[in-house]
């Protein structure tokens, strides 16, 4: 079977920095895979490659088998390729309803298929209620919902999701996740940046760990956060060690 | 539906104007107006719904002026032939400027800054230029027949401008309800996300671009016959590119009303203040900075947001 996302050794200099170092991941046809690592590992910059936003200095992305490294972001999203930002990117001006129809017009030419396309989505993602809102004054976790919601509105085959969960309180998050899941189950593929460990333990069915624009560890979520490579990334050099001295002392 | 209901209303009401009255400079100001409102929804195609806010119609407006002028000075060429050249003229002078300037990725001010460069340049040219009649301009030949789009009384002039009014009302009120006007919409409040959802944003813009310099073009069309004569201060001067973007940032940018709205205001302003201080010259250009002072610091949304205070402008179009 061909994976659907297969991004391979991608490198990407800023100058004199090395943001990407020979990055590789693949994502299956209906796994939700997560990337994870700490601030600065270089995780958006890699989303905003695969999505166009970005050229990389080297390596290529396959999608569904074909080369797509140097597509522009609009083509990529005409293919079924998603996005959503870190920092929310609402077309402030207008409802919550108008900013889903943006996406939903890519398949339906319509202003009234495409708002009843919205509408559709808008439940979907719990963001029924706020439909005649206008975007800005959406709280955190809405705006969240219609990145998510946006998202969703191309009709995406792949759908890469940057910390949809951050920034969301305990139980926001736990009102996500099942959406994050249905998602999933209508055979849409999830890459999801994540920081907040509960939900990729959770969702994940595999794990890439980016430190320092290299992927250090992949896996299972379980074996992932046991993982010592992994847990110094995070913690800093030693403190695998350290923590099983803890553990027996 | 609502919506065209009362741009139908609007047009009926004011294509009676003529009806009651015969007073030259009435219809004359009328006319000017509607002229402006013409050139002001081109504007506000580009600059209101698109949110590329030109500060260089002027290049359209003069193309389209000089073309249907030259055409008919020079060429023989019937004027009504003239006006749709003369209107596809200054659409091609849209889509080249547009594309120099949205493939180098200028926006903001810089964007604005290149399109008044754009009109500058041709200002000069046409300044200089043997066909234009350099500096004492073109003057289209008197020829008082509706053949030659020319005619004894201001009335039908000011019928004509009026539909074109009517039909640039009816472009903006199409825009806002189709995939192209929220295609552009989306362009204006956020360029990342639009390329996102699949918007391919340089041909959005181009298109936008074309379809407001075709719109403004057509005003220029008008001022040749209407005038009957052009010099290059006149074509590509920047006081038409000013009055092309004031009309609807007084009148609400990226609303279907608020370029006509805006220009009958500026215009009744201008000329009551004539009124009142006799001709001094630039006195209603004072005015003019003065009223844009006022809206931009307390309606931001223009009169038409004025109206509706509270309400988010493109919120209305939940009911069109």
């Amino acid at each position: 079977m061909v994976d659907l996302l297969r991004v391979e050794n991608i490198s990407r200099r800023f100058g004199g920095l090395l943001a990407l170092d020979r990055a590789s991941l693949v994502a299956e046809d209906g796994q939700i895979v997560a990337l994870v690592g700490p601030n600065g590992a270089g995780k958006t910059t890699l989303f905003s490659i695969i999505t166009g936003f970005l050229s990389s200095s080297e390596g290529r992305v396959l999608y569904r088998g074909d080369e797509i490294t140097r597509l522009a972001p609009h083509v990529l999203a005409r293919r079924g390729i998603a996005r959503t930002f870190q920092i929310a990117q609402p077309f402030a001006a207008l409802t919550v309803r108008e900013n889903i129809a943006i996406g939903a017009h890519l398949h339906h030419a319509a202003r009234a298929d495409a708002l009843a396309a919205a509408e559709a989505v808008a439940k979907e993602v719990g963001l029924a209620p706020m439909l005649d809102q206008s975007a800005a004054n959406l709280t955190v976790a809405g705006r969240k919902r219609l990145e998510l919601a946006r998202a969703l509105a191309i009709e995406p085959k792949l759908l890469l999701l940057d910390e949809v969960l951050a920034g969301l309180n305990p139980s926001e998050v736990r009102d996500m996740v099942p959406v994050i899941k249905a998602i999933r189950a209508r055979d849409i593929t999830i890459v999801m940046i994540e920081h907040v460990m509960q939900a990729v333990m959770s969702l994940a069915e595999q794990v890439f760990v980016l430190a320092e624009g290299r992927i250090i560890a992949m896996g299972p979520p379980e074996a992932i956060a046991a993982d010592a490579r992994v847990i110094e990334a995070y913690l800093g050099h030693g403190a695998a060690e350290r923590m099983r001295g803890m553990a027996h002392g | 539906m609502k919506r065209y209901a009362a741009i139908a209303i609007v047009v009926a009401l004011l294509a009676c104007v003529p009806l009651l009255t015969s007073s030259n400079v009435v219809l004359n100001f009328m006319v000017v107006a509607l002229l402006i409102a013409l050139v002001g929804q081109g504007w506000n195609v580009l600059g209101g719904y698109g949110g590329q806010y030109s500060f260089g119609h002027a290049a359209f407006f003069g193309t389209g002026a000089y073309v249907t002028g030259i055409l008919q000075l020079r060429y023989g060429v019937n004027a009504w032939l003239g006006l749709i050249i003369g209107i596809a003229a200054g659409a091609l002078v849209g889509t080249v400027t547009g594309a120099l300037s949205f493939r180098s990725g200028l926006r903001g001010s810089y964007f604005a800054l290149v399109t008044l460069a754009f009109a500058e340049v041709l200002r000069i040219i046409a300044s200089v230029a043997p066909i234009t009649g350099a500096g004492v301009g073109t003057l289209v030949k008197l020829d008082l027949r509706w053949e030659a789009f020319q005619f004894q009384s201001r009335a039908p002039f000011y019928w004509i401008i009026l539909a074109f009014v009517a039909i640039s009302l009816v472009i903006a009120q199409r825009l806002e309800a189709s995939r192209f006007g929220a295609y552009l919409v989306a362009v204006r409040e956020n360029e990342d996300a639009a390329k996102a959802a699949g918007i391919d944003v340089f041909r959005v813009k181009l298109a936008a671009m074309t379809l407001s310099a075709a719109i403004t073009a057509a005003g220029g069309c008008f001022y040749a016959q209407y005038f009957l004569f052009l010099d290059a201060g006149i074509a590509y001067g920047p006081w038409i590119s000013v009055e092309a973007l004031l009309a609807p940032v007084i009148g609400g940018i990226g609303t279907v009303f608020g370029p006509l709205l805006g220009a009958l205001v500026v215009k009744s302003l201008g000329e009551a203040t004539k009124l009142i201080t006799g001709d001094t010259p630039g006195l209603d250009l004072m005015i003019y900075g003065c009223v844009l002072i006022l809206v931009v610091a307390f309606a931001p949304r223009g009169l038409t947001g004025l109206m509706k205070r509270g309400q988010f402008w493109p919120a209305g179009r939940r009911h069109g």
